[in-house]
């Protein structure tokens, strides 16, 4: 049982604590509600880079790093499609210095020429480094692409492509500040060496004369039911050739999410799951092989990619992941593979939260998502599932129609 | 209003009395030492077995490795999938690492689950058979694995900077090829597992809300096993470095980017000189404020980041210096880091500056010994490494008292660019 307290500041400002006094250290984390999803489709990658100038300065703090050093503490951050996290560990005892950078950041940022230009060069190469540069960095890309039509979930937090970092302006960076990084769009949560009562008196000090800003309200463009299957061919400059399945799920909050998790689960989660036991050890189709989802909060893919054994044909490949999502989809799990995946479930949320970071990310996502005590019941619905749900589930996702394929050829001979 | 032009007090890190809670020791039945440490709110367990079975003690190229990836792929009584599906089904995990000197059997688990999980480790020291089809299929999926690895910029420097330091026939210069996979024989496995695990050197380090018999359940499991019983063979490998000092290589014709590895030997962790050179390595390239991110990622936009850190195995230590940059400013990169080292070199660093970087130092030790297994695994590195009981606050010490002019002065010694073997793959 994770025990937190919860209150809104006047400007709309959601602070979470969490009190914990058997470490010496305080972890903030801010949650700014705005992700890939967010971006105008002209400019995507936005959000992720935004992340980045986060760091180049506020209005009253030329470097965020250097204070938050001297006193001790580390900090980093990430972005998603949906949303922005920004988190550092401090000493308790130097708790303020953290509120003072967030709440100057939050203020308002430097907004330096500088910062802009050396930023748009790094997350250049940061793209360079993990899509461009590496074999299959491009797949999800593509893949997005074929799978999504409509929603902005069809392109990647890095950005559809590098021309959009390089021309973002100054103009772009101060519009999205000041609709995205207001009070009334963040979720403030301490963790750690740290009371309430503490945490009241400096959110107010820092956080509570920031204007509140104006609540910003999503109308995404909501991705049409797929009625058809999606199919494309890759050719490119890598030794082995590798096939990827995606297909369309349901959304974060929605009851079928844990159902869902648990196919996956079954399927790869381990080496006694499904896909490794039969085409990895048994039939040795391919050389490994993964299936995941991306626990995003509106709908989204459950995956299936793995790399082909030499000298096995794609439509193979593909022939013996369609048999074997047949089987799940056919008949019901056993009892005991369904204990197996709900035990694995208990210890990944036991191991999660022996960590400070991890338990002040959790409390604000699940604050974000409209109700913070999820954190403590996410275990309980896992354990509702029953193998005719699992059934239904795996059912309604494995469909034809609702699969996009990608054949990744490799150049070898 | 607050005032927001001004920092808030804050207490020095370096004030913090940092220590490292003890763990508590004892020895099974066959003389296996146990460590543990018993901490943490949540009802979870790690317990890690290390034997004396890296590639030191192989004589053919990845036996080491091979051996001990197979532990977990079969015994006489139980298939490959059997194994995993019993750890599995308890919620457990069960990971194994092959490193130079030692190699590892790792659990994690549920504390509730370790009677149930801890009868099939013992049963994988004691009983694997390295099937013949399992060797098959790592033999295959590596040779993959190793043919997409070989595509990546950062994957091969990582093997050449190794074997330029050390030689490629040192255990800490060697790497894979397909044709050291597939010369592996079932054979050599299995003798390899008979001499360095069913019969080998073992310590056990275990962390977590333990049970209230943990000295039973160990010996029980693992006290009256045949281990520690025959000495160890003394091996001697000796380092063979390079001569040429300079590389550039063309791995991937349409490569954009360049891995750059800067690397020199430098004395190990029990050297005078180490744990103040840790301040100076921070400073220079350990961390996100460091004079190398400022200038080169921060400053320039070269990169996505750089880093540089001590890589230290038992018997040798390197400083490195690690980076991807574009293409086109690798030369750039490397020419701001030799202007770094000899910036640090020539200028005193600034008291606040230094300041800062003890405090870092000190902040993110505090943070890192967040929980049980983050204790263990500090107590486990000083005592593999031979480090002494008080590496630990002798590092602290050290890191809170350098000064200024001694880390000149090492800067002088170890950040001299000609020390430097520097390498770029595209």
């Amino acid at each position: 049982m994770i025990q937190f307290e919860q209150f809104v500041l006047d400007n709309g400002l959601r602070v979470v604590v969490h009190e914990d006094h058997s470490t010496p250290m305080a972890v903030v984390n801010v949650l700014y509600d705005v992700g890939a999803r967010d971006e105008d489709p002209s400019k995507t990658g936005f959000a992720h880079l935004f992340e980045h100038l986060m760091f180049g300065g506020s209005v009253h703090i030329p470097s965020y790093d250097e204070p938050l050093q001297r006193a001790g503490g580390e900090n980093n951050a990430y972005t998603t499609n949906d949303l922005t996290n920004y988190y550092c560990q401090l000493p308790a005892e130097n708790i303020e210095t953290a509120f003072w950078l967030e709440s100057d950041r939050m203020l308002s940022l430097a907004f330096g020429e500088k910062s802009l230009e050396t930023q748009r060069k790094v997350v250049c190469e940061e793209f360079k480094e993990h899509y461009l540069n590496k074999p299959y960095g491009d797949a999800w890309h593509k893949m997005r692409a074929l799978a999504y039509r409509k929603h902005p979930y069809r392109w990647m937090t890095i950005g559809a492509e590098l021309s959009h970092i390089e021309n973002a302006t100054l103009d772009d960076v101060k519009q999205f500040f000041f609709k995205h990084y207001r009070p009334v769009n963040a979720i403030l949560t301490v963790a750690g060496h740290v009371s309430t009562k503490q945490v009241v008196e400096l959110a107010e000090k820092w956080f509570g004369d920031i204007p509140s800003g104006e609540k910003y309200i999503r109308h995404l463009p909501g991705e049409p039911v797929q009625t058809q299957h999606h199919q494309l061919d890759i050719h490119a400059n890598v030794p082995v050739d590798a096939f990827y399945k995606a297909w369309h799920t349901c959304p974060r909050l929605d009851t079928h999410y844990y159902a869902m998790d648990l196919t996956t689960e079954i399927l790869s989660g381990g080496g006694s799951s499904r896909l490794f036991q039969s085409l990895v050890k048994e039939r040795q189709i391919f050389s490994n092989i993964g299936c995941y989802h991306f626990g995003s909060i509106d709908a989204g893919l459950v995956a299936i990619e793995g790399k082909l054994v030499q000298g096995v044909k794609m439509e193979e490949a593909e022939a013996a992941v369609d048999a074997e999502l047949r089987k799940i989809t056919d008949s019901p799990v056993q009892e005991k593979e369904l204990e197996k995946v709900k035990n694995k479930t208990e210890s990944i949320i036991a191991f999660e939260d022996m960590s400070l970071i991890s338990r002040a990310g959790s409390l604000s996502f699940y604050t974000l998502l409209g109700d913070t005590n999820m954190i403590n019941e996410e275990l309980k619905r896992y354990q509702k599932v029953t193998a005719r749900d699992l059934q239904e589930e795996a059912a309604a996702i494995f469909s034809a129609d609702n699969s996009n394929t990608i054949y990744y050829y490799g150049n070898h001979k | 209003m607050p005032n927001r032009q001004s920092a808030p007090e804050i207490k020095d890190a370096i004030a913090y009395n940092l220590e490292l809670k003890p763990y508590r020791h004892f020895t099974l039945d066959n003389g296996v030492a146990v460590y543990a440490i018993d901490a943490g709110a949540e009802e979870v367990a790690l317990v890690e077995l290390v034997f004396k079975a890296g590639n030191w003690y192989e004589t053919q190229n990845l036996v080491a490795s091979a051996t001990n990836h197979l532990l977990k792929n079969g015994t006489s009584r139980k298939t490959a999938f059997e194994i995993n599906e019993h750890f599995e089904y308890y919620g457990s995990y069960l990971n194994r690492h092959c490193y130079h000197e030692t190699a590892s059997i790792t659990l994690h688990s549920l504390t509730k689950h370790l009677h149930q999980t801890l009868p099939v480790i013992q049963e994988l020291i004691t009983d694997a058979v390295m099937p013949e089809e399992e060797l098959e299929i790592y033999r295959q999926n590596m040779k993959q694995k190793l043919r997409v690895n070989l595509e990546k910029c950062d994957f091969v420097a990582n093997r050449l900077i190794d074997e330029y330091l050390y030689g490629i026939d040192h255990p800490y210069g060697k790497y894979s090829s397909t044709f050291a996979y597939d010369a592996l024989q079932a054979d050599q496995l299995r003798s390899f597992y008979k001499d360095f695990y069913a019969n080998g050197h073992c310590a056990i380090f275990v962390a977590g809300k333990l049970p209230g018999n943990i000295e039973e359940m160990m010996n029980e499991n693992f006290g009256h096993l045949p281990l520690n019983q025959t000495p160890l063979p003394e091996v001697m490998h000796a380092v063979n470095a390079a001569e040429e000092r300079r590389y550039r290589i063309k791995n991937d014709p349409d490569g954009i980017q360049g891995a750059i590895r800067l690397a020199r030997h430098f004395p190990g962790r029990l050297h005078p000189d180490y744990n103040k050179s840790q301040v100076l390595n921070t400073l220079f390239g350990g961390y996100f404020g460091s004079r190398l991110m400022s200038n080169i990622r921060e400053e320039k936009g070269y990169t996505y980041g750089i880093y540089s850190y001590m890589q230290n195995h038992v018997q040798q230590t390197a400083w490195m210096i690690s980076t991807e940059a574009g293409t086109e400013v690798c030369e750039a990169a490397i020419a701001e880091v030799y202007k770094e080292m000899r910036e640090l070199c020539e200028t005193p660093v600034p008291e606040e500056e230094l300041l800062l970087v003890k405090n870092y130092l000190i902040g993110t030790l505090l943070g890192d010994l967040d929980g049980p297994f983050q204790i263990i695994a500090r107590w486990k590195n000083m005592i593999l490494n031979g480090l002494g009981e008080d590496y630990f606050s002798r590092s602290i010490r050290d890191f809170k008292e350098v000064t200024s002019e001694e880390i000149r002065e090492l800067a002088n010694k170890y950040l001299q660019p000609e020390a430097y073997y520097e390498l770029v793959v595209i």
